[in-house]
């Protein structure tokens, strides 16, 4: 039986199930390697032919790699916009990907752990994302991965200049690792500047929830890395592990204590407010939701709130974005239709919690 | 007007202040290159501005040619890639090398040598995979050797050069 799209709706993928090492503020650790196919043009100056032969051939040797038990391939040219941004939602592809135009895909590892985008700004984007900080493990298994197609394909690689990217910004290894944190804590008690001076001083790059150019809704931050040239694969993850990550961590832990010992009555109505609310309301936009489950999440995870649990949380997190609210109820939804399904949605698994 | 010293055309006018007095000078070539005392820009006359233009002219003639360098399979040039940010194909990285290294430097905390994972099948080229990873420390070696030879490192020197030979002959 093939894997279809729709099998992918009703559920979180595993990097939402909220249980790998540093869930209660690590939510993923992403790493993506960039990677072009040797001796065609790289995608910008490729002929709509090009393009398409690309396409094709690269799609049959993913799926024929035996990467995942089993993949499910997305041929984006042609999907509804409904399932471009629910993808997106999902983050298995990125929004110019979801937005670009021509002969492009992604394979989709059963699990939501591996998805590989064909044509995006390289001819692949392999990426791997997991719940919680597991940045080892996402590297050993995507390092695999690029080992199972390089028996396929050659890629374009240069002796000095290592995997050639279109954009000289990723050339090198090609890696982008991205550890995605929530910081409830520091955003309350106006901290969060620590988190953005630690990063640039490490030279890293702090964005929103869906990655470049997106704002930090919900106090969830992604940090990456911009350096691509000069530090190997393993050096660059163990900065991450070792340096910046820890750090970051001492800062929110230590933010969620002060809260805790010295300011438990703003904290809890913070908490029960966000509660409340979620509970009770008739109409929910998806970025005030956002923020109020951000603040019901710190709740769960300071032993404030009993009786929700952290996957239920997580899913609703991904459920009531608005391709995936859609999808579920089967209609397209706009306007205060959408904002009304959504708190329904939402009221109905909270209290059935 | 005719040179203050023979009867030829003055083409060097000098104004000078002496002493709070204004002293005019009308010299022909000849008579002003021998005078001791005066500038040379002033004594070559009328040459600086053809000269001026012909460098001006040559130097923008260099610059459009530098600028039109122009990827013979991709047809990208480099202002157009300063333009959008993207390479054509992979030939640009060697096409571009000079330009792209300063850039690489900057958005790369000053590195210029790739140091990480190689391909075993050696990408592209379709080379094996051990004069793959041999070429990425030779090539390393190398601008380390050159470095210490500027440097007048001449121990280090030797030693880098006795490990070229040595990976190269391995």
């Amino acid at each position: 039986m093939s894997l279809k799209l729709s099998d992918l709706t009703n559920h979180a993928g595993e990097w939402l199930r909220g249980s790998g090492p540093m869930s209660e503020i690590v939510i993923s650790s992403r790493i993506r390697l960039a990677r072009n196919v040797g001796g065609s043009p790289f995608l910008s100056r490729a002929t709509r032919n090009q393009r398409q032969h690309l396409e094709t051939k690269i799609r049959d040797i993913i799926l024929s790699a035996q990467i995942a038990p089993q993949m499910l391939y997305v041929d984006l040219d042609s999907a509804p916009e409904i399932d471009r941004t629910l993808l997106v939602e999902r983050h298995l592809i990125s929004k110019p990907h979801a937005a670009a135009e021509g002969a492009r895909g992604v394979a989709i590892g059963e699990d939501e752990t591996v998805s590989i985008m064909v044509n995006e700004e390289d001819h692949l984007r392999i990426q791997v994302l997991r719940s919680g900080l597991q940045l080892e493990e996402a590297w050993e298994q995507i390092n695999q991965i690029d080992d199972r197609l390089e028996s396929k394909l050659d890629w374009a690689f240069h002796p000095r200049f290592g995997y050639l990217t279109a954009c000289p910004t990723n050339v090198g290894t090609g890696i982008r690792v991205s550890v995605m944190l929530h910081l409830p804590a520091l955003k309350l008690t106006g901290e969060i500047e620590k988190v953005f001076r630690a990063a640039k001083d490490m030279r890293l790059a702090v964005r929103g929830l869906y990655g470049e150019g997106t704002e930090a809704t919900g106090d969830f931050y992604q940090i990456s890395n911009q350096t691509t040239l000069g530090k190997s694969e393993e050096e660059i993850i163990s900065d991450f592990k070792h340096q910046v990550i820890p750090k970051i961590i001492d800062y929110e832990h230590h933010a969620r204590r002060t809260l805790l010992n010295d300011r438990t009555v703003a904290l809890d109505d913070k908490v029960c407010r966000a509660l409340g609310i979620l509970r009770s309301a008739r109409l929910l936009a998806s970025e005030e939701t956002l923020f109020l489950l951000s603040h019901l999440r710190m709740g769960v995870n300071l032993g404030r709130v009993k009786d929700i649990d952290l996957r239920t949380l997580n899913e609703l997190f991904l459920l009531t974005q608005p391709a995936h609210l859609q999808k579920i109820q089967g209609k397209k939804l706009e306007g205060d239709l959408r904002r009304a399904a959504r708190a329904d949605y939402i009221r109905q698994r909270l209290n059935a919690n | 007007m005719k040179c203050d010293n023979c009867n030829k055309q003055a083409t060097v006018h000098l104004t000078e202040i002496k002493n709070g007095k204004k002293i005019e000078k009308h010299l022909c070539e000849q008579c002003a290159a021998q005078s001791e005392g005066l500038p040379q820009a002033a004594v070559k006359g009328h040459t600086p501005i053809n000269e001026l233009l012909t460098n001006f002219v040559m130097a923008h003639a260099g610059l459009q040619k530098e600028m039109g360098t122009t990827c013979d399979q991709c047809k990208i040039t480099w202002a157009e890639f300063r333009q959008h940010g993207l390479f054509g194909c992979e030939k640009d990285y060697d096409i571009f090398e000079k330009d792209l290294s300063p850039l690489l430097q900057r958005a790369h905390e000053g590195a210029t040598h790739h140091t990480g994972k190689v391909p075993t099948r050696g990408g592209a080229t379709g080379a094996a995979a051990r004069p793959k990873k041999k070429m990425v420390d030779v090539g390393r070696l190398r601008k380390e050797l050159q470095r210490a030879v500027e440097t007048e490192d001449y121990e280090k020197a030797a030693k880098i050069r006795d490990q070229i030979r040595l990976a190269e002959e391995g």
